[in-house]
């Protein structure tokens, strides 16, 4: 990665950020967006940038941050190019959480937090039936277990959703397909927290990363304790993860699609790839969150809707260019 | 210098123990060769060394230093290892991953200095890797990448490479690079310690062998000590002669055909 392609990240960041709390029902010009920001235009204007706009906007581009990153390094770590956040089990244990507390009518602040508790239990699950399958530290065993506690969430789901009332389901659903039209400044606030730690905890660990990549053998052998880095990696991955999901929803694709695109633009270690992959996810998620505002007014699409329908395309073509 | 002293292993999976009573030493200066059949334990003595598997007895030491007692990285910057598998799913280019040798050193903080710069170089020179410094690993021959994985090896800055079958995949003339380049190494001071299949190619280049079968060790010395017929046919369960190469004179294995009827008299 040159100087000039970070730079050209930091920008279509900037871009997106500004084109996201540009464009709406009400469109802005760039002057108004800077008033809004400063306080000084319309109130109107300034309760549109500041209350409604810039939260959502920013919520969108840490979501897409934390997940990017956490994709770059799980996918590292575990030598697997389908290796995702989600694949630890991870989205379903936050989804059991939030429905279940929907579901018990427990207030809207609650919610999040059952998710987010949801999360973090699954991934406790993932390493517990990892470990019991002998897998230790082991990725694939890892992997293999995140889908199996990822099914039975699922399943609990289901018959959570099946003794609900007709508007809890359609609640829970779009929560399930992700959404960041509930975004505040507080949750923008926690999630800020989450991707601070978690990224730069997995900035920290990329030459591990680099090394865990060669395979078990040749880690152990430049000197990496393999159990105990993988698991590094899991919990950060997981604490992104669990953020995200929590304040989001869920939303796919940008952990598995975001870092191949950083790859193919060059970006070789780990520590490139997990800051590039972060800025881009950023970036994508905040245009995709556009998307999802705008594409069919007055009606707002799910925001995992909007990436897949972006994701499914750009990984079919990525996967005849690596094949 | 690597010390095996009465190492034992056994794998939860398995009845039979991996390793038992196994005690030979790799020294300066020479090529330690371990050889044996499918399964009699050579890579488990490679991953024992690693840290990979716990020991049930026995130790191993580093210049007589008990390897439980030394941190790993410490270990990585004394002993490089080129094992059997190594992956490349996201491929580095040939630079990137010689300067990955450097991570016991480096750590996750410590930056790059003059001294790490010049231990990659020296690695590359050494290899003949510096020739194909910007390829991507991907894109490497066999014998490329075992002189690239060499390299990284010898960048981890240690006087001691274990090597598990490196010639594996590899053709004479690039089998015979290799085993050149690891008598250099010894030569100059390193110790090597090899696994290997290739009986006879180890018999010319080593200067101790340790034969291992089902876990233990039935010889070692020098390869006319365990270059014995005898002792390989029953070892390797098939019918051989050992004579000896008329153009360089080391003892040769040579296999012959299967007679019917189970019938192995030679």
């Amino acid at each position: 990665m040159t100087r000039i392609r970070w730079a050209l990240l930091w920008l279509i960041l900037v871009v997106a950020i500004m084109g996201g709390v540009m464009v709406g029902t009400i469109r802005l010009a760039p002057a108004d967006v800077v008033d809004g920001l400063l306080g000084v235009g319309h109130p109107t204007t300034v309760a549109v940038v500041r209350t409604l706009r810039l939260p959502r906007v920013l919520l969108a581009a840490l979501v897409g941050a934390g997940l990017a990153a956490a994709g770059a390094a799980l996918q590292g770590a575990t030598r697997n190019r389908l290796a995702e956040p989600y694949l630890l089990g991870v989205s379903g244990g936050a989804a059991v959480g939030a429905v279940l507390a929907a579901a018990l009518h427990l207030s809207r602040v609650i919610v999040p937090l059952a998710g987010f508790g949801g999360a973090l239990a699954a991934v406790a699950l993932t390493l517990i039936v990892a470990r019991a399958a002998g897998g230790r530290g082991d990725a694939r065993t890892i992997l293999m277990a995140g889908v199996v506690v990822g099914a039975f969430a699922n399943a609990v789901i289901m018959v959570a959703l099946a003794n609900s009332a007709a508007n809890e389901v359609r609640g829970a659903l779009w929560w399930m397909m992700g959404s960041a039209s509930d975004a505040s400044w507080d949750q923008v606030c926690i999630l800020s927290g989450f991707v601070a730690v978690g990224v730069g905890a997995l900035l920290a660990l990329g030459r591990s990363i680099d090394v865990l990549a060669l395979g078990d053998d040749a880690a152990a052998g430049l000197g990496v304790d393999v159990a105990r880095a993988s698991l590094a990696v899991y919990v950060c991955g997981a604490l992104l993860a669990a953020g995200t999901v929590s304040a989001a929803g869920l939303v796919g694709f940008i952990g598995l699609l975001v870092p191949h695109l950083v790859r193919l633009a060059g970006a070789r270690t780990h520590r490139t790839i997990i800051g590039a992959a972060a800025l881009g996810g950023a970036s994508l998620v905040v245009l995709a969150d556009l998307i999802a505002r705008t594409a069919l007014p007055p009606a707002e699409l799910p925001l995992g809707a909007v990436t897949a329908l972006i994701g499914v395309p750009f990984f079919f073509a990525l996967l005849r260019r690596l094949s | 210098m690597i010390t095996y002293r009465d190492v034992g292993v056994r794998y939860a999976s398995r009845d039979r123990a991996a390793l038992q009573g196994v005690s030979f030493e790799a020294t300066r200066g020479r090529i330690t060769a371990v050889v044996g059949p499918n399964g009699s334990g050579k890579s488990t003595l490679v991953r024992a060394l690693l840290g990979s598997v716990h020991l049930e007895t026995g130790r191993i030491e580093i210049d007589g230093t008990h390897i439980a007692s030394l941190a790993r990285r410490e270990i990585a910057s004394r002993v490089a290892a080129v094992t059997q598998r190594e992956d490349v799913v996201f491929p580095l280019k040939v630079r990137e991953y010689v300067q990955l040798g450097r991570y016991p050193r480096l750590g996750l903080w410590r930056s790059v200095s003059a001294a790490d710069v010049a231990a990659v170089r020296r690695a590359l020179d050494l290899t003949g890797a510096d020739a194909f410094l910007d390829r991507a690993l991907s894109q490497l021959s066999g014998g490329e990448w075992q002189r690239v994985r060499l390299a990284r090896a010898l960048a981890q800055g240690g006087d001691a490479i274990v090597l598990d079958e490196p010639t594996t995949f590899l053709d004479v003339g690039h089998e015979m690079h290799l085993f050149e380049l690891l008598g250099r190494l010894a030569s100059e001071g390193h110790a090597v310690l090899l696994v290997s299949h290739q009986l006879n190619l180890v018999a010319r280049f080593a200067a101790h062998m340790v034969l291992l079968h089902h876990g233990r060790i039935e010889a070692a010395g020098t390869p006319d000590d365990v270059m014995q017929a005898g002792v390989l046919e029953r070892v390797y369960e098939w019918p051989l002669v050992i004579t000896r190469d008329p153009a360089v004179g080391a003892p040769t294995l040579v296999p012959l055909r299967a007679r019917p009827r189970g019938d192995r008299t030679v």
